[in-house]
């Protein structure tokens, strides 16, 4: 158990990143593989099945469920216009003939004589798939999507709010403990991927939105800002949907965090270069986690630096991810195989850590290990 | 040693039974026990466990349940594998002679359910699938306020384990369940496990409606219909259909979850899933003392609640309320300004709002310090509350032919919203979970239950010590006896009991003067109006002890205002609670200062904390 630590998030400066790219339903693969695509190339298309709209044609008409097949105009698998009419029946004496205008465009799917419903499926409606990184198509799933590949520099984000999007990098703060200032935020980065430092204030990101910022990369950001921005409280993380104008990746957490130190010099670094970003979250089985994909082309081929699965050692760094050492870097001093009593009276496993010059003892659970 | 075609299908024992190994894959971690028979009685040797293996990389449950046996092995010392097999019958010293196992790995069973009426057979159907085990990710009803489109939408994007369809009574109008059916069809529903197999739909509403529902969905969904959940309009049937949902999730969900092939050949009776495993016990030990229980389980993600009131069994999940994956919904859902009422101390509300997200994103985190400790307690507080809330509001009406209610009866329910839940009438409140079954002290977790709960006279409170419910409710299917004695002896750790006076009154008026005679002599005190007590209680839950409890005139025990009441009690490690804070209304001083001194004075009065926060 000497490795029990809370696995850091992926920071990698070249690595091979492969995405899936799949269709919500079978369609068609617009690409071959080994073809070189854009991120904003369409690789695959389809047709999802278009609304169905019910018409109770019975209570229209005025009678039984069971006279309804009879009173239709058109036959069941015709495609009807909006306004056409679908069905009729006469009144007493052949007189005030009652029609039924459909309500919209589509085929007349079923009739029942039960319910004395019809059912009307409106066209299908088109979905594509886009490449969402600069990469070639290693692989062609028929009927179903691709998988792109790139050599690339990798972050993973903790947090992000907004779906996939991509732009070129930019700096807007000198240092990873630096929060985003208006002064910073100029019409300039319209278009871009920006690392903010440490902090976003809502207001900020709202004038980011303005600018047509595309992503903003930053250490933390306030939870009661991220209800302003959102209109609502967030209560489970599965994110990647919203539509707020711009995608949030937060590295660190919530509330004011520098960012890893590594994390911005790596994005630092990397300034210029076309970035894809995406901030859906999902904590739950099956981790998903916002990513910030910087393709590398051909310079020189992964090195496999990712570094991301050696154990904790003394001398590791780490990280605190909870009071009172949250966001605090540290080393390990000692990794005490005993569990030991916490303030709380709860026996944990613990590790011993130095932060800044003090040695104090942290849950194993609460601190994450910062690689390479 | 399992015999499954006499007594009408349902498993029986052949042999003695000298040693049972029981797990439970949850959705993170699966639990191994290990029970043997010594001395006559049924015992816990030994827990072990280990991740679940149901995700990449490893897609096969049976490794962490091999892992988790291993792990066993290793802590009692007794050979149970034989390679990647487990040894069943026990061969002398080696091997187990029952092997069963519970199963929420991968979400758990998740359901939609639709009925005619949303508030009739809507419930109905949503109370048989959640006694069943599953999640009810939607109710849709003919009457739910939504238009077709609107339903056939929903329908669409959930990706359900399997649909339960029920409406109308036997006899009456066909054309609202066919219409339900109709939708689906239109919808076109795909199962959440791979599109390539077929979606398990149960069908029990209208007898009369079953050719027609034949007609338009066996060609196009696993289709098995059943006895209708509410033949009549004041009788409630869920015993076919949860039967129905027991068996599809084994044939059709099982057999398509990563490794469940392997393990289902393994256990000696069928899989259960994991709630429905834990109903099923707290159901068992509520029928064989013949008392009221609230049994909850407060997870990362989810809360369960069951009760047992008046015979009558129900089960809810709360699906979005948890301490790690859903703190944050917690939040959403009960409102900041109640998370912090039970804080003792200020917190600056966005320092709050900020650590809780923190906690939600890092969920495997665990609080250091007291303060850390305490605001936890203080949101599980609200979890359980809310889960609750959701409980009582879905535990109404009837079950079973036996539970015939008048049709008027039926309608008052509805309009009323009358709960089963009667907390005058619960006589022992179980608490499971990690926030509850590991509290560094247990009147922290009888504080935290006491508070979300609220209950009134006398009840006994315990928790589940390890959290091996789930693996004593399928045995108990099995071998009621051995479950029985182990719930018993090593699963139920006694807290104690709680008097709470029913009534409102002045502050630092007498609210009740309570007598404890027990072996050590007797102890009295008066508690007034506001304030809490302690008394020692043996700690054996075993034995019990006389107490008088006789309230203020203002106040109720359930004898009545102003009637004492005397009752055998059992020890419990905390001890016998006086709660004379009030109840209808329970209330919080408004005053922050004076809240948070009140909270102190409770937590000093009952040792909750080691240092004053």
């Amino acid at each position: 158990m000497t490795h029990a630590y809370t696995p850091g998030l992926r920071v990698a400066d070249h690595t091979m990143v492969r995405r899936e790219r799949r269709l919500p339903l079978k369609g068609e693969v617009l690409v071959t593989r080994g073809a070189q695509v854009r991120a904003t190339d369409t690789v695959a298309r389809t047709l999802i099945p278009g609304n169905v709209q019910t018409v109770n044609i019975a209570n229209a008409l005025g009678c039984d469920p069971c006279d309804v097949p009879k009173a239709l105009a058109l036959g069941v698998g015709t495609t009807v216009g909006k306004g056409d009419v679908i069905a009729r029946r006469k009144g007493m004496f052949g007189l005030m003939e009652s029609k039924v205008p459909s309500p919209a465009r589509g085929i007349l799917e079923s009739c029942s004589e039960v319910t004395g419903q019809v059912i009307l499926r409106e066209p299908p409606m088109p979905v594509e798939v886009d490449a969402y990184i600069d990469g070639v198509v290693a692989e062609v799933m028929e009927g179903e999507g691709v998988v792109v590949e790139t050599p690339a520099a990798f972050v993973q984000g903790i947090f992000g709010v907004g779906g996939e999007t991509n732009g070129e990098l930019a700096v807007a703060v000198s240092g990873p403990g630096e929060p985003l200032t208006p002064e910073r935020l100029t019409p300039a980065l319209a278009g871009k991927v920006v690392i903010g430092g440490s902090y976003v204030s809502f207001d900020l990101l709202k004038k980011a939105v303005s600018l047509g910022v595309k992503a903003v990369i930053v250490g933390g950001f306030d939870d009661r800002d991220l209800r302003e921005l959102m209109g609502y409280d967030l209560g489970v993380a599965i994110t990647g949907t919203e539509n707020i104008g711009l995608t949030l990746v937060l590295t660190e957490g919530f509330g004011h965090m520098a960012m890893a130190d590594r994390t911005f010099r790596l994005l630092s670094a990397l300034a210029g270069k076309p970035a894809s970003v995406s901030g859906a979250t999902q904590i739950r089985a099956g981790v998903l986690r916002p990513e910030i994909v910087v393709p590398l082309a051909a310079e020189g081929g992964p090195r496999g630096d990712d570094r991301r699965s050696t154990g904790m050692e003394v001398g590791s760094l780490i990280r605190g991810i909870r009071e009172p050492f949250f966001g605090r870097i540290g080393k390990v001093a000692e990794l005490p195989p005993e569990l030991a009593a916490l303030e709380t009276e709860a026996h944990v496993r613990v590790l011993a850590a130095e932060f800044d010059g003090k040695v104090s003892v942290v849950p194993r659970a609460n601190v994450e290990l910062i690689e390479g | 040693m399992i015999d499954n075609t006499s007594n009408g299908g349902s498993p029986t024992l052949k042999g003695p039974v000298r040693s049972i190994l029981a797990t439970d894959c949850g959705s993170t971690t699966t639990k191994a026990i290990l029970i043997e028979q010594r001395e006559g009685h049924y015992r816990l040797i030994v827990r072990g466990e280990a991740p679940t293996t149901v995700e990449a990389p490893f897609e096969d449950v049976t490794r962490g349940v091999l892992n988790a046996v291993k792990e066993v092995e290793e802590l009692s010392g007794r050979t149970i594998l034989d390679g990647d097999r487990i040894v069943t019958p026990q061969e002398g010293d080696r091997g187990v002679d029952l092997y069963l196992s519970t199963s929420s790995a991968g979400g758990g069973l998740q359901m939609m359910v639709s009925g005619v009426v949303k508030s009739m057979t809507g419930e109905s159907a949503q109370r048989a699938a959640l006694g069943a085990g599953a999640i009810v990710m939607d109710v849709i009803a003919a009457n739910d306020g939504r238009r077709p489109h609107e339903k056939i939408q929903r329908i669409r994007s959930l990706r359900p384990d399997m649909i339960l369809l029920s409406g109308g009574v036997d006899g009456g109008t066909v054309s609202h369940v066919v219409e339900l059916a109709e939708l689906l069809v239109a919808a076109d529903p795909k199962a959440r496990l791979g599109s390539q197999f077929s979606l398990p739909v149960v069908y029990a509403g209208n007898k009369d409606a079953r050719s027609l529902i034949e007609d338009r969905l066996s060609s196009r969904v696993a289709l098995s219909v059943t006895d209708n959940l509410r033949p009549t309009l004041e009788q409630e049937n869920l015993g076919p259909a949860r039967h129905e949902i027991h068996e599809l999730f084994m044939e059709h969900v099982m057999q398509h979850a990563p490794g469940y092939p392997k393990l289902l050949s393994w256990t000696a009776v069928p899989v259960m899933p994991t709630p429905g495993a834990v109903g099923l016990i707290i159901e068992k030990i509520a029928k064989r003392e013949g008392i009221s229980v609230i049994g909850v389980d407060i997870g990362g993600a989810t809360t369960d609640v069951f009760s047992v009131f008046q015979n009558v069994f129900n089960r809810t999940v709360s699906a979005n309320l948890g301490m790690s994956y859903s703190i944050s919904n917690v939040m959403a859902e009960a409102g900041l300004a109640n998370i912090l009422r039970w804080v003792p101390f200020d917190v600056d509300e966005r320092d709050l709002r900020n650590r809780i997200k923190n906690k939600m994103i890092r969920p495997t985190t665990i609080p250091q310090t007291l303060e850390e400790l305490a605001i936890e307690q203080a949101i599980s507080r609200e979890a359980l509350r809310l889960a609750f809330e959701q409980h009582k509001s879905l535990a109404v009406g009837l079950k079973g032919v036996q539970q015939e209610r008048t049709i008027s009866d039926t309608f008052a329910q509805t309009q009323s919203g009358a709960t089963l839940v009667n907390l005058a009438h619960l006589d022992l409140l179980v608490g499971s979970g990690g926030v509850l079954s590991h509290a560094p002290r247990r009147g922290q977790s009888a504080l935290m239950m006491i508070a979300a709960f609220l209950p009134e006279g006398f009840t006994d409170l315990a928790v589940d010590s390890i959290f091996m419910m789930p693996q004593l409710g399928v045995l108990s299917t099995v071998h009621e006896h051995a479950a029985a004695e182990v719930f018993d002896r090593d699963c139920l750790v006694r807290l104690g009991t709680v008097i709470a006076p029913v009534g409102r009154g002045k502050e630092g008026q007498s609210s009740v003067r309570v007598k404890v005679e027990g072996p050590d002599g007797v102890k009295e005190a008066e508690v007034r109006f506001g304030d809490m007590a302690l008394l020692p209680l043996p700690e054996d839950g075993e034995v019990r002890v006389r107490v008088t409890a006789d309230p203020d005139r203002a106040f109720d025990l359930g004898a009545g205002k102003g009637k004492a009441v005397t009752r055998e009690v059992r020890g419990g490690v905390v001890g016998l609670i006086v709660d004379a804070r009030g109840r209808h209304p329970f209330e919080l001083p408004a005053d922050p200062k004076k809240r948070i001194e009140r909270l102190r004075t409770w937590n000093r009065t009952l040792g909750i904390y080691p240092k004053e926060l």
